[in-house]
């Protein structure tokens, strides 16, 4: 009786030995761990929803929100619903993040470049912009950008560009452009030109690639692309009125506000995430490998090309990866709005929180509406990092 | 069988956050709980001048504040054994419906859908307000609805935002909305001219007004938009405890009605030589057993106006004109002198 | 003739003025191009205009003393309230005859610190120890318990807050991302989507709609009869917020140590985890230095957002200042001026130590 009994502990001890077995048996647990865990969560939220006596569900979202929103990229009133608001303030997140990412990349390869410029000054004055914008919490800096700007001119005495342009401590008023039925022919050529250019540089790449010759793509661009529309107005006019803003009793009426929290939101999210770019930037340059820069003096490479064909696509390929991260820390950062009313998706949410007291349902879409931003940004930047990769392997 | 694996699994979220973060805190009778801990938790806010704030020394002082040590004084006998809890206009609500505190002093505006639907009950009111516009004299403005085409700021985490929107759109008129959350950014706003007017709660434009380096330059306008009753909230479902907040409350005010002040409710309470008012006896405990009814003390009551004097008093030290705010009495003088705050007879 | 017979050198003369001196230094530095002179230009007069105005308000024109805002006037800063709030700025409501508790687990901090950060210092044997043990000193320093008079977390604010939310945060995150990094390389399907899934949902969120989470919806998840204080939930989220970062940090760590490596222990018959602990770990953790002190210091910058959730934080009780009667409309600027140099001072000095930690160990590998 002894022995069978020896030989299935022995087995079982096999069992455990095997590594295969050893990690599914892990696995399981892990799931049911984590499986359990969420059962808890599940269970007491339900539980405490109910003894609180409040409703859950998304239902909310079709009521009628009755709060307004300043800045609106669609079409918003107050008896709109409470789900039409967070799109409003989702799109006003991108914008901002959209228009930040812009900006953040410009200033961080300009502010890169002017760290390795042999000008002392220069240098210096990147250094300490890095150093201050890097070191103090971003929450400050928002605050800081919005006192420069409420330190703007008042209304009444707005700085003014051509009598069309206004620029006052309530914005930047612009002249809305409202489009007529010819201007369609405008907007044809346009896209024409966009794929023109597009064709062209295909081609111009593939004989470059099999003689050697190149080919001023950039410059036909222009031409294509903003060339032939512009040539057009020449028999058609200009098919475009302008509603050009006139000052009302308390503001500017008519044309399109740019607030003062989106300018101030935006230039503190594009100079804080710049000055981490700049160091990517940097970093990216300096990992190009001497002797490559070295080589392309050699071939006798301009200056301009030199940095155009040799450092920057190497050093792209070192700087895209962080460059993503960057950019997902300023989508997310801008979710700091709500220090200086600009009114993105959380500063709405929290309206709308005050409003129903639906907590779970508003987080659950902040976290959402950040999780496909963040995701749909690496994706993009994953494909360009790939094509970037490919030039490494030709 | 269910029911066992929730509380084994609670025993083993316990065990895993086993830190001094940890306390029992059983929904049920609210009274039993602050005594067992010996603390109020009173719920107020992050900082608004006049209603909670901090001094110096770094302790909180204003209108809300003296509830709490009322509440604290009569439940506890000592107006020191209070743990604030600062609560922004988001978690406020959250906060008293988990028990993370007992009362809720933070200025909150009684409403219907609160009262009914967010599992609340407001207790009383302990200010009257209303939401109102602050705006420069130069702008030659008169009344709110000449106020087309204006830029407001507005200060958020209230009703503020819906009023407003209801306002405009009932006069048929376009406006720009510029919510701020904080009335420091608020107020650095509109002095700063970003927008044309400034709209909160009366009392918050009076002492935002007031603090002003010329306040005479500015003005409130007339209209008052929205009432605004503030007042103390509790969990619903405690009656007893409802109950308390709600008598500590009109405490106060009868308090002010009955001529009770900090100064001389040591004398009014003695049972021999003190009022000869019954309702004062009746209040203060030397008569009847008004205490006991609400599960406490005889004196509970004048330990919480030793505490902080009456309502009158709480006033005019926290927001009445003596302070930088300089508010006036209003709506929430006596309804014997031209304003509406009432309290029940204790009889 | 071309060639003049000379058979002695001639005398050295010294270097041509434009290339010595401070005249050298200004032209090779400065204005070596017409196109550097000119950076250099703009680059000048933007200093001088912000500098000098930014000087007299902030020093000439201040005022230093007084009991409110009535004494300030308006055309200088308002430091005033230094003398007063200081104490509040920096400890928040932490009761003031206790304050030397703080003082003593913030100098503690330094040996604590170092003997992690620095090798070969002497005893260097107890001093690890210490580190290690450090936390748990901290904890019962703060917070009181076993003689020591209880101080309730709600106490904590100013300074001191985000000091204890940042340290807290990355000190537990370090084991958590640890593992989430082994956990993202693990040959294990499950273990691995479990992984990356978590690093990648926390990262792909901002810390504020956490910090809601924190004081919003902790307490609806767990039963009533538990109740977590507002410090430890925050706490709690910060360290799930950084544990993801501290992950990636750890993860390119563990890709730059050698496959040799791994082989090698394999090949002396060391086990999965024996190999982490002794063999990998030890080397990429080491590595990852500059990036922990790097996610430090963007963990330490964000702790000011528990403002937002109503804790009372260095910028927290700058807002309290800013809404105190007495001070309301006066210190709108100087209470962020502050808070902003007191956390630029700060997360300067770490970065400077990231910085030469970084190039001193590239020497290293070389």
């Amino acid at each position: 009786m002894a022995a069978p009994s020896s030989t299935r502990i022995e087995q079982l001890g096999y069992l455990w030995t095997d590594e295969r077995l050893r990690g599914i048996a892990f696995q399981v647990l892990a799931v049911a761990g984590l499986a359990l865990f969420f059962a808890f969560i599940i269970w007491n939220t339900a539980a405490n929803l109910k003894h609180a006596g409040l409703a859950s569900g998304y239902g909310f979202l079709l009521d009628p929100a009755s709060f307004d929103i300043n800045q609106r990229l669609i079409d918003y009133t107050s008896t709109s619903s409470y789900g039409r608001a967070f799109l409003v303030g989702g799109l006003n997140t991108v914008l901002v993040a959209a228009l930040g990412i812009a900006a953040a990349t410009f200033i961080g390869f300009v502010v890169g470049l002017m760290r390795l410029s042999t000008n002392f000054l220069v240098s210096r004055i990147a250094t300490v912009y890095v150093e201050l914008t890097r070191n103090v919490p971003l929450l400050l800096q928002i605050i800081f950008w919005w006192v420069v700007i409420l330190a703007l001119p008042r209304v009444r005495d707005s700085i003014s560009v051509a009598d069309v342009v206004f620029l006052n401590n309530r914005g930047i008023r612009l002249p809305q452009p409202i489009f007529e039925d010819a201007f369609q022919l405008i907007l044809a050529l346009f896209v024409a030109g966009c794929i023109g250019t597009f064709v062209l540089a295909r081609w111009a790449r593939k004989r470059h690639e099999l003689t050697g010759r190149t080919f001023p793509v950039g410059w036909s661009a222009i031409g294509l692309i903003f060339g032939l529309p512009a040539l057009s107005t020449l028999f058609v006019g200009l098919p475009v009125d302008l509603d050009i803003p006139l000052l009302g009793r308390f503001n500017f009426e008519g044309g399109f506000n740019v607030t003062p929290e989106l300018i101030a939101l935006w230039l503190a999210l594009s100079l804080y995430t710049g000055a981490f770019i700049s160091e990517v930037v940097r970093s990216g340059i300096l990992a190009v490998d001497k002797g490559q820069i070295e080589a392309a003096r050699a071939v006798g490479l301009p200056p301009g090309l030199r940095t155009r064909k040799i450092i920057l696509p190497q050093a792209l390929r070192v700087i895209i990866p962080p460059l993503t991260n960057q950019y997902l820390n300023l989508t997310k950062n801008s979710s700091l709005a709500v220090v200086i009313g600009y009114q993105d998706i959380v500063s709405i949410g929290e309206t709308v929180l005050n409003q129903s007291g639906q907590a779970l349902e508003v987080i659950s879409i902040y976290m959402a509406f950040y999780l496909t931003l963040s995701l749909l940004t690496s994706v993009l930047m994953n494909w360009y990092n790939k094509r970037t990769a490919l030039v490494r392997e030709r | 069988m269910i029911a066992t694996t929730r509380r084994v699994l609670s025993c083993a979220v316990l065990a895993a956050f086993a830190l001094p973060g940890i306390m029992g805190t059983a929904h049920g009778a609210t009274l039993d709980d602050v005594r067992a801990a010996d603390e109020l938790k009173c719920g107020i806010n992050t900082g608004l001048a006049g209603f909670a704030n901090t001094d110096d020394a770094g302790n909180w002082v204003g209108f809300d504040v003296d509830y709490c040590k009322a509440l604290a004084a009569a439940v506890l006998g000592d107006a020191s054994k209070i743990q604030y809890v600062s609560l922004t206009g988001k978690n406020r609500f959250p906060a008293l419906q988990a028990g993370e505190i007992e009362v809720l002093a933070r200025n909150t505006t009684w409403t219907f859908s609160r009262d009914v639907d967010l599992g609340l009950t407001f207790v009383g009111v302990n200010y009257y307000d209303g939401q109102g516009f602050l705006g420069p004299k130069s702008l030659g403005v008169s009344s709110a609805t000449e106020l087309d085409g204006a830029s407001v700021c507005i200060q958020t985490g209230t009703t503020t935002e819906l009023n407003l929107a209801d306002f405009f759109r009932t006069h048929n008129m376009a406006y720009e909305p510029v919510p701020i959350e904080t009335n420091s950014e608020a107020r650095a706003a509109y002095e700063a001219d970003r927008c044309d007017v400034y709209t909160s709660d009366a009392s918050g434009l009076a002492a935002t007004k007031a603090t002003f380096d010329n306040p005479d330059d500015h003005m409130v306008l007339p209209e008052i938009i929205s009432k605004e009753p503030l007042g103390p909230v509790v969990r619903q479902g405690d009656d007893q405890w409802a109950d308390i907040t709600r008598w500590v409350l009109n405490a106060l005010i009868s308090a002010e009605e009955l001529g009770v002040t900090q100064a001389n409710v040591e004398a009014l309470a003695q049972k021999d030589g003190g009022s000869d008012n019954p309702e004062v006896q009746r209040l203060l405990g030397s008569e009847g057993s008004m205490g006991a009814m609400l599960g406490l003390d005889a004196d509970w009551a004048a330990r919480a106006i030793m505490a902080v004097g009456n309502y009158s008093e709480i006033f005019e030290r926290h927001l009445g004109p003596d302070t930088r705010l300089g508010l006036e009495r209003g709506l929430n003088a006596l309804y014997s002198a031209g304003g509406i705050l009432y309290s029940p007879p204790f009889r | 003739m071309f060639f003049r017979d000379q058979s002695e050198m001639l005398p050295e003369r010294p270097a041509p003025i434009t290339e010595v001196g401070v005249i050298g230094w200004l032209r090779i530095n400065l204005f070596s191009s017409y196109g550097n002179a000119a950076l250099t230009l703009v680059s000048l007069a933007l200093l001088v205009l912000i500098i000098p105005p930014f000087v007299s308000w902030g020093l000439i024109d201040a005022q230093f003393s007084g009991d409110s805002g009535a004494a300030c006037s308006g055309i200088g800063a308002c430091w005033a309230w230094l003398d007063q709030r200081l104490g509040q700025f920096f400890y928040g409501f932490y009761p003031a005859d206790a304050h030397w508790r703080v003082n003593v687990t913030a100098l503690l901090l330094v040996p604590a610190l170092l003997y992690v950060l620095v090798d070969n210092l002497p005893g260097a044997k107890f001093g690890r120890w210490f580190s290690y043990v450090y936390p748990l000193l901290a904890a019962y320093l703060l917070v009181g318990g076993f003689g020591l008079e209880v101080i309730s977390t709600d106490k904590f604010g100013g300074f001191m807050l985000n000091m204890v939310v940042g340290l807290t945060g990355i000190v537990l995150s370090l084991p958590v991302g640890i593992l989430l990094a082994l956990g993202r390389q693990s040959r294990l399907p499950v273990i691995r989507l479990l992984s990356i899934t978590f690093i990648e949902a926390v990262r792909g969120v901002p810390l504020i709609t956490l910090l809601f989470v924190a004081i919003v919806l902790l307490q609806l998840f767990l039963p009533p009869e538990v109740s977590l204080d507002q410090l430890l939930r925050v706490i709690i989220m910060v360290t799930l917020f950084a544990s993801a970062y501290m992950a990636e940090v750890v993860r390119g760590g563990l890709q730059a140590i050698p496959k040799g490596q791994i082989e090698g222990a394999q090949a002396v018959g060391l086990g999965y985890w024996q190999t982490m602990r002794l063999i990998v770990l030890p080397q990429a953790l080491r590595i990852s230095i500059p990036g922990i002190v790097n996610t430090f210091i963007g963990l330490f910058k964000d702790t000011t957002l528990v403002i937002i959730i109503g804790l009372f934080d260095l910028l927290g009780h700058a807002r309290l200042l800013q809404t105190n009667p007495d001070w309301i409309g006066d210190v709108d600027h100087e209470a962020y001026l502050f808070s902003a140099a007191v956390f630029f001072v700060i997360c300067f000095l770490m970065s400077r130590y990231s910085v030469s930690l970084e190039k001193q160990l590239s020497q290293d590998r070389h």
